[in-house]
């Protein structure tokens, strides 16, 4: 690591000020950031730990029903507090990693990165969340711009995610064997006008909506409404783990297992 | 009836107590005063020429101690190779130099080119930045095949091709091999990868270097699973430092899994660093510089064909492999392919015609070396697979079959040049049918077919070569050291022992089973007995623990030196209670004297050596204290039988093991409980071989899997329970313990089994795939149904 100052501000203006230094950066769980610091990929001069603000901490239910996560919240706490709520985003949330990158990792931070392979990217567009910030509100289907690559302009803070409650939702994640991230990750949410699916892990732009998926399944919410239709794999990621074509047959394997165990 | 104490009980672990409880002391828990850092500039380019290298601008970065290039190991020796292999043509391998720093060139990702030796390791690796560096990149050769070809770039130009080696084996049987298949009834072919793999054991290497200015003595903390070795290969071939001037500690040892046995730069360089610096040196590796500075394991190439006459008897067998040897040859990296890959290629059957041709390529990628097994598991899987083939395409039983070619008689003299001492092949097999319930197999199909899913059955033998090795016959096979053990038991006056073995517990257990052994004969309890090892200051001088060779050559070294310890002890008895010396008997710690009930305590007896005050000091000398080298007659041969049984996802192509089940013939066993643990860690390993792990370059020879984020090791999730047997028991002929060795089976024993039950299920969902190359990943499962 390169040296840094830490600041541990106590609300969100605090942050917003400190972040406006030269070179400064939001410290969420640093589950992400800390690896790379410590390869020497980043040289932050402050890192600003949003882990002190109280108001972007935890899960509630706002005046609108929607689900209010704050963008400081642990996957933990949202596997654990969201699970009366929205089964479907804590049993995502409680599949994340390990024990431990659960208690630090933060749904902002994880929405902030857009990892191509990260899970609550589908969470958040699979339901059409709103990603709310120190300055604005952003719709889900806005935020994610490729991977890696979200709308947040530099020093802007996601402080809180707003989730509409689906009737029905399942996320499906097929591990890469190795990293444990989704090699490919289906997010399907059922509501009242409709049905919106969400995958991750595949293409290489990052998180993306199967729009035909969710057309068939707006009519006939099963899983034989799959049946047929197929993604392209030519842009979709080839690794180690898989060619874009498995790839792209993955999402619909998993499109269907959302779809059956969302019931 | 299960003992509780000795040879055959299953004492609990004593050295867990410290490993778990945080209290072990492992090589970077080692910090010396006034130690400083070291950071290496790794290069990540694969092969090129460094234009120039300027350390000024980082020597004046703040803490930097001192800045070393290649130029500054010009006077020392090179990394030595511990094994000489002769081609086919009676000439010796090709040696590339092997430099501890680079010098004028850079042959793989991970070659150390510089070193910056400051007062923290964050200050080193600041300076390191500041290193000026140009390197004029070459073509990479990654490819084996691409690397043997005419016109490939040269990773050594000094050398005539990238062909270290093409060795035959046995070169006498090539003509009567190729008769045997142009007469054959039938002949299988497959062509398999044994895939490259990062050993990663939990605690990365290490090394500390220090220097006493005052006696000029050197010392070297290093993570190794034989510090005799390292004294010697450092201070012989590299630094020219005498044994009596340099000490080599291995501590406490986090896993080793052979990538540990190995003399690395890293080594020499804090050992020589030390004293250019005057003070002491340390490196830890991080987890990147391992994936990248490890000796790797495995990759080989191999062709394999097996003819069978119309009886499906088998007549002859012969391959072709590329084996990779990376950049530079690693310590014993040619010996792998060659002794302990051929000398097996008989297996558990009376082929009689083997002919097996070796090419050893040099690659821009890390060196290769052993890896759990190292060669067995490439020979038992290259083997066990197209017998399995065999079996299909003559649908014959693949169980009959091998049983029908099983060697039954013994001793057996394979075509290979090995002798197998004792086995018993179908003992191992019916045990196998029975507990590995294949007779219920049917069931579980169908009922896994009921859930949508493929269920496939596979089971294959394994025969390895332990205990090595005789060392006039090793030496007379290019080794460049003999391979006995040695033991110093020293008997305290007041009873206790401490036995100073030249083997190195690295997780082996040898703490716990090696004092079980010494209390068993003497018969006192077992926590009378301390086991050090890892010291060249205090054992002797030894050859380390690999090869499954640390019970079978070092515990009869320990054998042997108690031997003589309990034949002085009865002399003094015999003084003692004053009757003849060949009517002592020793029993339960007590001496005495035959048909009567006199008798005397052993700590009555080793108190009287060391206080001779009634003693018979003219005839014997005071003291109890007895070395004993101990060199194996002949190699042991641990043998199994292993079954898998796999569920494949048609959807997905995904891959889990719901039983495993593996039936060892270890020979006699001491602590059967780490036996069961030696198996499952090695099953753990072949199951990560067989379907996660996969160390794999890119053309230009970066390392894509240089992280836990792209390099899969199996996780207890990934594993189901395992089934365990190691009562089938034919006790080796030729060593004290009648041992054969255990460490390595699991790993050798469970590629072959867990690829036929893949083959087998995809089979039974009518997907005609015959072969599929490790690891069986998800993707490629679906890629080869597709
Ligand atoms: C071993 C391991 C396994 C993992 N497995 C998974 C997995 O299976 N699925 C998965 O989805 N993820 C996985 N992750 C990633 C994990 O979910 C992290 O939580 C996530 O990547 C980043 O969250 P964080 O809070 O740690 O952010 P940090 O690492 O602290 O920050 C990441 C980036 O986001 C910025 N940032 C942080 N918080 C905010 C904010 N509130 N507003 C704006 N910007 C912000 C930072 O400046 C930084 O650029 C894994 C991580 C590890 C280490």
């Amino acid at each position: 690591m390169y040296d840094f100052d830490v600041e541990m501000p106590t609300s969100v203006a605090e942050a917003v000020a400190a972040l406006s230094q030269e070179d400064a950066q939001a410290l969420g769980g640093g589950q992400t950031l800390i690896p790379t610091l410590k390869q020497r990929l980043a040289s932050p001069s402050v890192l600003v730990s949003l882990n002190g603000i109280a108001e972007m901490k935890g899960v509630c239910i706002g005046e609108d029903g929607q689900l209010c996560v704050g963008g400081a919240t642990s996957h933990a706490v949202v596997a654990k507090d969201a699970a009366a709520h929205f089964a479907g985003l804590a049993e995502l949330a409680s599949h994340i990693g390990d024990p431990a990158v659960r208690n630090r990792g933060t749904i902002g931070g994880s929405l902030a990165n857009n990892d191509p392979s990260a899970c609550y990217p589908a969470a958040a567009l699979g339901s059409g969340a709103t990603i709310v910030t120190n300055a604005r509100s952003i719709a889900a289907d806005d935020f994610f711009q490729g991977m890696f690559t979200t709308a947040l302009d530099e020093g802007e803070i996601i402080t809180e995610v707003r989730f509409p409650i689906p009737q029905a939702a399942n996320y499906q994640k097929f591990l890469q064997p190795a990293s444990r991230f989704a090699l490919v990750g289906v997010f399907v949410a059922k509501f009242a006008d409709g049905v919106r699916v969400a995958v991750t892990g595949a293409s290489n732009d990052g998180v993306f909506r199967w729009t035909e998926a969710e057309t068939a399944l707006g009519s006939d919410f099963s899983a034989g409404a799959v049946d047929g239709l197929t993604v392209s794999g030519d842009d979709m990621i080839s690794d180690l783990h898989g060619t874009g074509a498995y790839r792209a047959h993955l999402v619909g394997v998993m499109t269907k297992r959302a779809v059956a165990a969302a019931g | 009836m299960p003992k509780d104490g000795g040879i055959g009980a299953s004492s609990k672990r004593r050295e867990d107590v410290r490993f778990l409880t945080g209290a072990g002391n492992y090589t970077d828990d080692i910090n010396i005063r006034g130690q400083a850092h070291v950071y290496f500039l790794r290069s990540d380019i694969a092969h090129g020429t460094i234009t120039s290298i300027n350390t000024s601008a980082a020597e004046a970065m703040p803490g930097v101690v001192k800045v070393f290039t290649g130029v500054d190991f010009e006077a020392v020796g090179g990394m030595p190779c511990g094994w000489q292999v002769t081609d086919r043509h009676g000439q010796p391998m090709q040696e590339p130099r092997h430099p501890i720093l680079a010098h004028g060139k850079v042959r793989h990702v991970g070659e150390p080119i510089a070193a910056v030796v400051a007062e923290t390791l964050e200050q080193a690796r600041d300076a390191a930045e500041a290193i000026e560096l140009d390197i004029a990149e070459l073509p990479a050769v990654i490819d084996m095949k691409a690397a043997v070809s005419a016109d490939a770039p040269k990773v050594h130009e000094d050398l005539t091709s990238n062909l270290c080696y093409d060795w035959g084996f046995v070169e006498e049987n090539k003509a009567a091999t190729e008769e045997a298949f142009a007469k054959a009834s039938h002949v299988t072919t497959l062509e398999l990868v044994n895939n490259r793999l990062v050993a990663n054991p939990m605690e990365p290497r290490v090394a500390v270097g220090d220097y006493a200015r005052g006696t000029d003595d050197s010392t070297l903390y290093t993570t190794s699973q034989n510090p005799h070795v390292i004294r010697l290969l450092m201070g012989a071939f590299v630094l020219g430092i005498p044994e009596h001037k340099l000490r080599v500690v291995a501590p406490d040892v986090g896993g080793g899994f052979g990538t540990k046995i190995f003399h690395y730069q890293e080594e020499a360089f804090c050992t020589f660093a030390a004293k250019a610096c005057n003070r002491p040196v340390k490196w830890t590796s991080s987890r990147t510089e391992a994936f990248m500075s490890d000796a790797h394991g495995r990759d080989h190439v191999t062709r394999i064909e097996l003819a069978l006459d119309g009886d499906n008897n088998f007549t002859a067998l012969r391959t072709e492999t590329y084996a990779n040897m990376g950049a530079y040859l690693s310590t014993f990296a040619p010996s792998v392919p060659t002794w302990l890959h051929g000398t097996l290629m008989a297996g558990n059957y009376k082929t009689p015609l083997i002919y097996v041709n070796v090419k050893a390529v040099f690659t821009n990628t890390v060196p290769v070396d052993a890896y759990r097994g190292a060669g067995r598991p490439e020979a038992t899987f290259q083997l066990e697979r197209v017998i399995d083939k065999a079996a299909r395409e003559l649908g014959v039983d693949p169980i009959a079959l091998r049983r029908q070619n099983f060697v039954t008689e013994f001793p057996y003299a394979t075509p290979v040049a090995v002798e197998y001492d004792t086995g018993d092949y179908v003992a191992t097999m019916d045990k196998l049918e029975e507990m590995a319930d294949l007779s219920g197999f049917d069931a579980r199909r169908q009922a896994s077919e009921a859930k949508g899913k493929w269920r496939g059955l596979g089971v294959n033998c394994y025969i390895e070569a332990c205990g090595i090795a005789p060392s006039n016959l090793v030496g007379q096979l290019g080794a460049r050291a003999g391979l006995y053990e040695s033991a110093t038991v020293r008997v305290n006056a007041t009873g206790g022992l401490v036995v100073m073995t030249g083997s190195h517990s690295h997780g082996q257990g040898h703490e716990t089973s090696f004092a079980q052994v010494v209390a068993d004969m003497i018969g006192i309890d077992e926590n009378m007995v301390e086991i050090v090892h890892g010291d060249t200051a205090n054992a002797p001088m030894g050859m380390g623990t690999y090869g499954s060779r640390s019970l079978a050559v070092g515990g009869s070294a320990m054998v042997r030196a108690t031997e003589k310890i309990i034949a002085k002890a009865k002399k003094i008895a015999s003084h003692l209670l004053e009757a003849s010396e060949g009517d002592i008997e020793l029993k339960d710690g007590a001496f005495s004297v035959a048909g009567t009930d006199k008798s005397v305590a052993w700590g009555d007896v080793t108190l009287a050596a060391y206080v001779p005050h009634n003693y018979p000091l003219e005839e014997i000398e005071p003291g109890l204290e007895e070395t004993a080298f101990y060199d194996p007659s002949n190699f042991t041969y641990p043998a199994g039988a292993y079954a898998c049984e796999v569920e494949v996802d048609p959807d997905t192509g995904k891959v889990t093991i719901e039983r495993f089940t593996a039936v060892d013939d270890f020979g006699n066993v001491v602590n059967p409980m780490i036996v069961t643990g030696q198996v499952h860690g090695g099953l753990a390993q072949g199951i990560g071989q067989a379907l996660l792990e996969n160390c794999a370059y890119d053309e230009n020879g970066q390392l894509l899997s240089a992280s836990y984020m792209d390099y899969a090791m199996p996780r207890a999730d990934d594993l189901p329970m395992f089934g365990v047997d190691h009562s089938c028991q034919t006790p080796c002929t030729h060593n004290p313990l009648g041992v054969k060795g255990c460490g390595e089976a699991g790993a050798i024993g469970s590629p072959p089994s867990v690829v036929n039950a893949v083959v087998d299920a995809l089979q039974s969902g009518g997907k005609d795939v015959t072969h599929i190359d490790m690891p069986l990943t998800p993707a490629r499962v679906w890629a080869a149904m597709q």
